[in-house]
């Protein structure tokens, strides 16, 4: 990691989101197995320094686009841990009153306007939203998340062809977590750059530590705010990273993977690692850090109260979620 | 009143709408300086420049997708996809997440976007990939509005409703023979609502219900067959959803006798949606069982001859009346 350039206070902050997704995720884990929670529930245990990394180089304004994989990338963008927690549970003052679940995550007023199930469906709509950024010159960027998996879709081909030619200050993260479920990034990915890829289309490409949230952040921050923003262009940043856990929570065994690789790769956790360094270069106490983790859990819990004292929608009110009450005419005639 | 074409009247529905509000921005291949295929977007890129007139390159799921964001973000894109077969290319997008936004987002966000598609069925000679017609499908997913207008009237009416008051995808569904069919269509702004049909003739023996190029070819039939003394009546839907069922109801009360025409294959098509609509609603109104004409469950062959074979016509729709009109 790197030499004592920032303040303790934003390193922390950084730390704190990074532990609120693994808290809330480790929650999520229990829950499931004694079945209070059901559903494909993807965990981003692992990948934490990624979501933290690049949101914290946002803007106000600034959207993220999401996957199924989302709970890190709501919970940086500071979406209330209480109504993700009611979305998981499918209650009303869920994030989208239970109608979207874990994988379709959705908080317009915390900048999260879309979290796509659809490998690489998310790709396009980022392009589209940079699109009207640039022509309201609201100097705003979209960002979006996705896979290695993604790369391979036809979404992606098309939208880094797009955002090139429309120069588009779309921001393409690439969270190459070396699996797309079961498949090896090697057999599923036929370049061994991601980022090469993106240089193909003509779009300026970087690289990250994603298992480092320091690095994360100053790659982000001089893709994002020194370029795409700056020059209203697309830019792209892979980050290397690794899922601790398996492809969803009913992937026990990975058969795809081997568990000494798992364990290694458990030594480079993001969170752990930032801990020892604000420990060891930045002064800070194991006790204060042990109160940061108190504060969290708690917060968790009280997040899992609410959700299971929420109510449900009422049925007879789904039909009120798939049209406008606006348009069909009827007040034009 | 002037009459002008339907490929004209689209384009000066596009063009009020482009100059009232300039966040509506048109996108698709060859709308640029091409025009579009039929001329639907002739002279846009001059009057409006290329910030809001973009060409696009063939990547139906890509700048579909880009529309979308677009439209979250507060324009209101109007997409061309140039042949309905390329449709498929994009329904990720347009089935996924433009017709999910709404629900996804527990009502918090829209995706007021129109899709305009050309449907191409009929006497096209074009081979089965430029042909097909997947009104039906579209009109199967919630979240989606589907218009599909006979006239040159409706096309511009319902083309200005979608774009001014829609706050939901709609897919607009236009078609290659009728774009150079001529009509009376005034020249300031007018509002046909979307969910509307309308009966383009009346009649009391029968009623042929279609949509787009369908009831052109029904408003021909119930011409012949009056000199033939069937007064066949032709109800226009205009809208394939949400559908006007209370009207293809009373019509059928009056008549007692129902031919659905599409451009679909017959399985699982419009028709079955309209013949549905009357078992549930008014079946013993019916004097004599219901009837579908519509493309045969097969891929529409190239070879002009075979495809006048398996096409909805003129001759099939007079046929058809006919035969279940016997005994008047």
């Amino acid at each position: 990691m790197c030499a004592q350039q920032y303040q303790a206070e934003f390193l922390l902050k950084m730390y704190e989101l990074m532990l609120k997704s693994r808290i809330f995720e480790e929650k999520i884990a229990e829950l499931y197995r004694k079945g209070e929670l059901v559903g494909l529930l993807h965990l981003y245990i692992g990948q934490e320094a990624v979501a933290v990394g690049v949101i914290t180089a946002l803007r106000n304004g600034d959207v993220v686009l999401s996957t199924h994989r989302g709970h890190g990338h709501a919970i940086a963008k500071g979406v209330p841990l209480k109504n993700l927690m009611a979305e998981l549970y499918g209650k009303s003052t869920g994030t989208s009153k239970g109608l979207a679940g874990s994988m379709h995550l959705v908080d317009v007023e915390h900048g999260l306007p879309l979290s796509s199930s659809i490998v690489g469906g998310g790709i396009p709509i980022c392009v589209g939203m940079a699109w009207a950024y640039k022509l309201s010159k609201s100097n705003n960027v979209a960002t979006c998340f996705f896979g290695d998996g993604a790369v391979a879709t036809g979404d992606f081909h098309e939208s880094l062809n797009l955002a090139a030619l429309l120069d588009v200050p779309a921001v393409f993260v690439c969270e190459n977590n070396q699996y797309a479920l079961s498949l090896p990034v090697s057999r599923g990915v036929s370049s061994p750059s991601i980022a090469d890829l993106a240089r193909a289309y003509g779009i300026k490409s970087f690289t990250a530590n994603g298992m480092d949230v320091i690095n994360v952040y100053e790659i982000a921050n001089a893709a994002i705010n020194n370029y795409a923003r700056k020059e209203q262009k697309p830019v792209f940043i892979e980050a290397k990273t690794y899922r601790f856990l398996g492809h969803h929570l009913g992937d026990l065994m990975q058969p795809y993977r081997a568990k000494e690789e798992v364990d290694a790769m458990k030594k480079l956790d993001p969170i752990s690692n930032l801990r020892d360094l604000l420990i060891r270069e930045y002064g800070v106490t194991e006790s204060a850090l042990d109160d940061l983790r108190a504060k969290i859990v708690k917060e968790v819990e009280d997040a899992v109260e609410f959700a299971r004292n929420s109510p449900y929608l009422d049925p007879r009110e789904l039909p009120k979620y798939v049209y406008s009450k606006q348009g069909g005419g009827a007040q034009l005639a | 009143m002037r009459e002008i074409t339907y490929a004209e009247a689209l384009n000066e529905a596009l063009r009020i709408e482009m100059s009232r509000n300039e966040r509506v921005i048109v996108l698709g291949e060859d709308v640029g300086v091409f025009g579009g295929i039929f001329g639907v977007t002739k002279g846009l890129l001059e009057e409006f420049g290329p910030d809001r007139v973009v060409s696009t390159p063939i990547s139906e799921d890509g700048f579909t997708g880009a529309a979308l964001g677009l439209s979250l973000a507060g324009y209101k894109p109007v997409v061309e996809i140039m042949y309905m077969d390329f449709i498929l290319l994009a329904l990720n997008q347009i089935i996924n997440h433009a017709a999910k936004v709404r629900f996804i987002s527990g009502g918090k966000l829209e995706a007021p976007m129109v899709i305009r598609v050309m449907m191409n069925y009929g006497p096209r000679y074009t081979g089965p990939q430029h042909t097909q017609d997947f009104a039906a499908f579209l009109a199967h997913i919630p979240g989606l509005k589907v218009v599909a207008p006979a006239t040159p009237y409706d096309a511009k009416g319902l083309l200005e409703s979608a774009i001014r008051y829609e706050r939901d995808p709609v897919i607009f569904l236009e078609h290659s023979v009728l774009y150079r069919t001529r009509g009376p269509v005034p020249e300031e702004e007018y509002f046909i609502p979307i969910g509307t049909s309308d009966v383009k003739v009346n009649g009391e023996d029968v009623t042929i219900v279609g949509y787009s190029y369908a009831t052109w070819l029904a408003m021909s039939a119930a011409k012949r067959l009056k000199e033939e003394g069937i007064s066949a009546e032709v109800l226009d839907l205009r809208t394939l959803y949400p559908l006007d069922r209370k009207a293809i109801i009373t019509s059928v009360e009056k008549t007692g006798r129902l031919v659905v025409v599409a451009g679909d294959v017959r399985s699982y098509g419009v028709g079955a949606e309209i013949v549905s609509t009357v078992a549930e609603e008014a079946l013993h109104s019916l004097k004599v069982p219901p009837v579908r004409i519509a493309v045969p469950d097969l891929p529409v062959p190239f070879s002009p001859p075979l495809v006048d074979h398996v096409v909805p016509t003129e001759d099939t729709i007079v046929s058809a009346v006919k035969n279940i009109v016997k005994n008047i």
